[in-house]
């Protein structure tokens, strides 16, 4: 068994700032992660770093372009811890060393982005999410914080009292890739979750190959609820054949979309008359769609972003890196043809439910990134608003792990605050199969010393491993294919009751067949075949309380589109979509969006771009 | 043979036998192992079948080695027959194979997009990165080795370690005593001195470099193109300072730093971000001698 003060789980952008936080505010802290810190997904982010940076632009003009991108759904206090923080955390990282695009100055470029009323993202050319990971890593390394990589979390050690509230997480258990050991990480401080998207629930995503939500599945079954999940950015631009993801700051610097017809269709359609292509992504890429099933798409599947006319350059100045993926992807050449591009999962606004310190509803659980919800995002993500969250939100869990004390919170977890239940029957059955387990059927253990939590944790996972190892029965990948196909057919862009009701049955169906999946490699050396299949548990859990939040909203807010609810519904809907696992019967419940900040309050506006 | 096979075979399988005392889980896995074999050459054959009267078919021979499995200890060749589609890479030819004829088939991989840096392997004789290595520029069949010069822990996967050490070994990270007054005030740094260390900033620590560098396969200790590339990046940033750059220059001086090259190019043509690695090294040579000078 390994100890330390505080264990971070996964070391993309998040992680690692959460760890060198927790560092510098005493403690001694490990990071556990299945991949290799840098190769961590963080490094494929493209665009930039949205801060107020310069005088003429303000942390509250920053706060209220998020606000408005939210759709209001985001939790002021959050919003506007992100934009005041995000300038100290960008300089932090050029301090560090990271090398920025700079201007004739000296001083770090900003450039335009999506919905933003100043030009305040902050990159280093078209690779600002490599920049950044390895300049973290490089501290990390400095620092000598110990990294367990390629190590993959199975469990969170919690206690197992009924209502998870009362819950202690004491640490996590881990198998060793490489070794095929079982082995229990005490924390005596915290756990910060720190795992990225969940982009593998769907089939044309941006994420990597890893980005299975193991975080936010853990923690949704050792009590946590899931927040907002219903709420998927699909990206404007990525490439068809494999979504790869082309970064926003194409249309940043001028790039334009045409359709089949050679129409600029994001004005000449009327979908955003003032910005045009940089509108809200869920705007730009509903446009997109609406082009495609009206005919208008080339080959009936894409547009084309054409960026010919910045010139060659501009192009390699500030995007080079496009040009590499285009070729290398697509086989297109951005700088003498237009190149094809279609909506793609992007990013998850939802995750695991956190107020602005990182804390969970569970007792020494924390999470920051992508794989939490604080709510920074709400119903829609800005472009060049998730590096900064990962910094702000990384250091902030960090030092509260760590035991510093940043005063009481504003934004509730779990049902501290004010809550409703949700009313509302699914035709299909959720759940575990077979109903409602032990309590915290998945992280819990029955007892409550952290010794002997962990230890039961070990064990369970040791048998599970053993039995995933020994017996026989059906592969992990048809499930998993299956899940993607009827999330990106049915949960996509545009949504529609049946279809959502459907995937729900096909989403039982793939529960029914995991009860039989087995491993058929049975080596304990780098068996990604167990971990496959194990990660494969975690999409199944994700896709089903996206769809059940996805079926409950009967509104159209930001990135969630209903056929049936064509409008903003603010007096119902101004809540936070919440899904608890209660021990395998999820439940589904609502807590309302706080929109009062430190000296304002965001009124709900029209959002117009 | 281009792979190196661990030394301590009967070690491991020590490991093995020790971790395997329950006998009946044994005999279950030992059953399982069996069948999974027959299942896997039954398909195969199926494959090969199909493959003949399919000419959009390629065929892949992959390396495989497994230290615990019976039948995969000896390092052998396993073909695949993989539907083409336009746009294949060698990453998608691997990963079909292994959903749909062996499960047990092990390479790292992650981002799909050239920047993560998992999937670098031996592809018809040169270090490519599966990723963005396509089907149609490779003649067939197509052989799929794991990393040479590294230890190989199973299948296409290799032993990073030795090149963490080797890039940890440079004081990868941005040291300076010189930042500016204001605490939200960044270092200025021109647009040229950006551009001098753009190219040696994108390295994704895939190892290719390593693995097709002679010099490094003789001599455990020499840093590497990799390693000494990452000196480079803060050797040539202006916002270090002088006084760093001398230090940084003593790290790449030692008995197995940049003069150990031999200007073979090697690591250059491999490189899949096109990083000069030749000439970084070459310009450090030389700003290493000029500061003997100064110093004499």
């Amino acid at each position: 068994m390994h100890e330390h003060d505080v264990i971070v789980v996964g070391a993309g952008g998040a992680g690692l700032r959460a760890a060198i936080a927790a560092q510098e505010a005493g403690a001694d802290v490990a990071i556990v992660s299945k991949l290799h810190p840098v190769r961590s997904h963080t490094g494929a982010a493209e665009g930039g770093i949205n801060a107020a940076l310069r005088d003429a632009d303000s942390w509250q003009d920053h706060a209220y372009d998020t606000m408005k991108g939210s759709d209001y759904l985001g939790d002021a206090p959050a919003v506007e811890a992100l934009c005041q923080e995000s300038p100290e955390e960008v300089i932090q990282l050029e301090h560090w060393g990271m090398p920025f695009s700079r201007e004739e100055d000296g001083r770090v470029s900003q450039r335009p982005f999506g919905g933003l009323s100043f030009p305040r993202t902050t990159y280093a050319g078209a690779e600002t999410g490599h920049q950044m990971l390895h300049t973290m890593y490089e501290q990390v390394v400095k620092r000598g914080v110990t990294v367990y990589d390629e190590w993959h979390v199975m469990d969170l050690a919690v206690t197992d009292e009924d209502d998870p509230a009362d819950r202690t997480c004491h640490g996590v258990v881990a198998y060793d890739i490489q070794s095929g050991e079982v082995s229990g990480f005490r924390a005596d401080n915290g756990v910060i979750l720190a795992t990225g998207g969940m982009g593998q629930v769907f089939d044309h995503t941006t994420n990597a190959v890893a980005n299975t939500g193991d975080g936010v599945a853990m923690a949704y079954r050792a009590g946590v609820p899931m927040e907002d999940m219903e709420f998927i950015q699909f990206h404007p631009t990525t490439l068809p054949s494999t979504g790869v993801l082309i970064s926003e700051g194409v249309r940043g610097e001028g790039g334009i979309l045409y359709n089949s017809e050679g129409e600029r269709f994001m004005f000449e359609h009327g979908y955003a008359n003032n910005d045009g292509e940089l509108a809200s992504r869920d705007v730009v890429s509903r446009a997109e769609l609406t082009e495609v099933n009206e005919g208008r798409g080339i080959e009936d599947e894409y547009v084309h972003l054409d960026m010919r006319h910045l010139g060659e350059e501009r192009i390699l100045d500030r995007l080079e890196n496009i040009l590499h993926l285009a070729e290398d992807f697509e086989g297109a050449d951005g700088l003498t043809e237009p190149m094809p591009v279609k909506p793609g999962q992007h990013y998850a606004m939802g995750g695991i439910e956190t107020n602005e310190h990182g804390e969970t509803a569970i007792d020494g659980l924390y999470a920051a990134g992508e794989c939490a919800c604080a709510s920074v995002h709400g119903a829609n993500r800005l472009g060049g608003n998730a590096l900064p969250e990962l910094i702000v939100f990384g250091k902030r869990a960090g030092r509260h792990a760590a035991g510093e004390d940043m005063g009481e919170a504003t934004v509730t977890t779990g049902k501290d605050g004010e809550w409703e239940a949700a009313d509302y029957e699914f035709e299909i059955e959720v759940g575990e199969t077979g109903g409602k387990g032990p309590a915290a059927a998945d992280g819990g253990a029955v007892a409550s010393d952290a010794e002997s939590v962990l230890g039961a944790t070990v064990e369970r996972a040791k048998d599970r491993v053993d039995e995933l190892l020994a017996r026989k029965g059906r592969n992990h990948a048809e499930i998993r294919s299956k899940v993607q196909e009827t999330m990106t057919a049915n949960v996509n862009v545009f949504r529609e009751e049946g279809r959502l009701e459907e995937t729900l049955g096909d989403l039982r169906e793939a529960r029914e067949a995991y009860k039989d999946v087995a491993v058929s490699d049975p080596s304990r050396t780098f068996n990604t075949d167990l971990i496959h299949t194990m990660e494969t548990r975690n999409i199944l859990d994700i896709a089903e309380a996206l769809t059940m939040g996805a079926l409950a909203r009967k509104e159209f807010r930001g990135a969630h589109w209903r056929k049936e609810h064509q409008e903003r519904k603010d007096e119902n809907w101004l809540k936070h979509t919440l899904v608890s696992w209660n021990d395998g019967e999820p439940e589904l419940w609502y807590k309302p969006t706080i929109l009062e900040g430190e000296n304002k309050t965001y009124e709900p506006k029209s959002r117009s771009y | 043979m281009s792979t190196q096979i661990p030394k301590q075979t009967e070690e491991s399988s020590e490991t093995e036998a020790e971790t395997d005392v329950a006998s009946k889980g044994d005999e279950r896995r030992a059953e399982k192992r069996r069948r999974a074999a027959e299942e896997r050459a039954r398909r195969q054959a199926e494959e090969a079948e199909k493959a003949a009267a399919d000419e959009d078919t390629i065929e892949l021979k992959v390396f495989r080695y497994d230290p615990e499995v019976e039948g995969k200890q000896e390092p052998r060749f396993d073909t695949f027959h993989v539907p083409f589609t336009k746009g294949m890479t060698v990453l998608d030819a691997l990963m079909y194979s292994r959903d749909n004829y062996d499960s047990s088939l092990t390479f790292r991989h992650s981002c799909r997009q050239a920047v993560c840096g998992s999937d670098a392997m031996f592809v018809n004789g040169g270090q490519k990165l599966a990723c963005k290595t396509q089907i149609v520029d490779l003649e067939e069949p197509i052989r799929v080795e794991p990393l040479p010069h590294a230890e190989v822990e199973k299948d296409l996967v290799v032993d990073m370690e030795h090149f963490y050490d080797q890039m940890e070994a440079v004081e990868p990270y941005f040291q300076t005593d010189e930042y500016p007054d204001g605490e939200l005030e960044e270092q200025r740094q021109t647009r040229e001195n950006r551009e001098k260390v753009k190219m040696s900033t994108r390295c994704i620590w895939c190892g290719a470099c390593m693995s097709s560098c002679n010099i490094a396969a003789g001599d455990n200790e020499y840093l590497g193109p990799a390693a000494i590339n990452k000196a480079y990046r803060f050797a040539m940033d202006e916002r270090e300072g002088e006084e760093m750059k001398q230090k940084r220059l003593e790290i790449i001086e030692q008995e197995h730093g940049v003069w150990r090259c031999q200007t073979q190019f090697s690591c250059t043509e491999v490189c899949p971000k096109d990083i000069p690695l030749t000439e970084h090294i070459q310009e450090l040579k030389r700003e290493a001698v000029k500061n003997n000078l100064k110093f004499w």
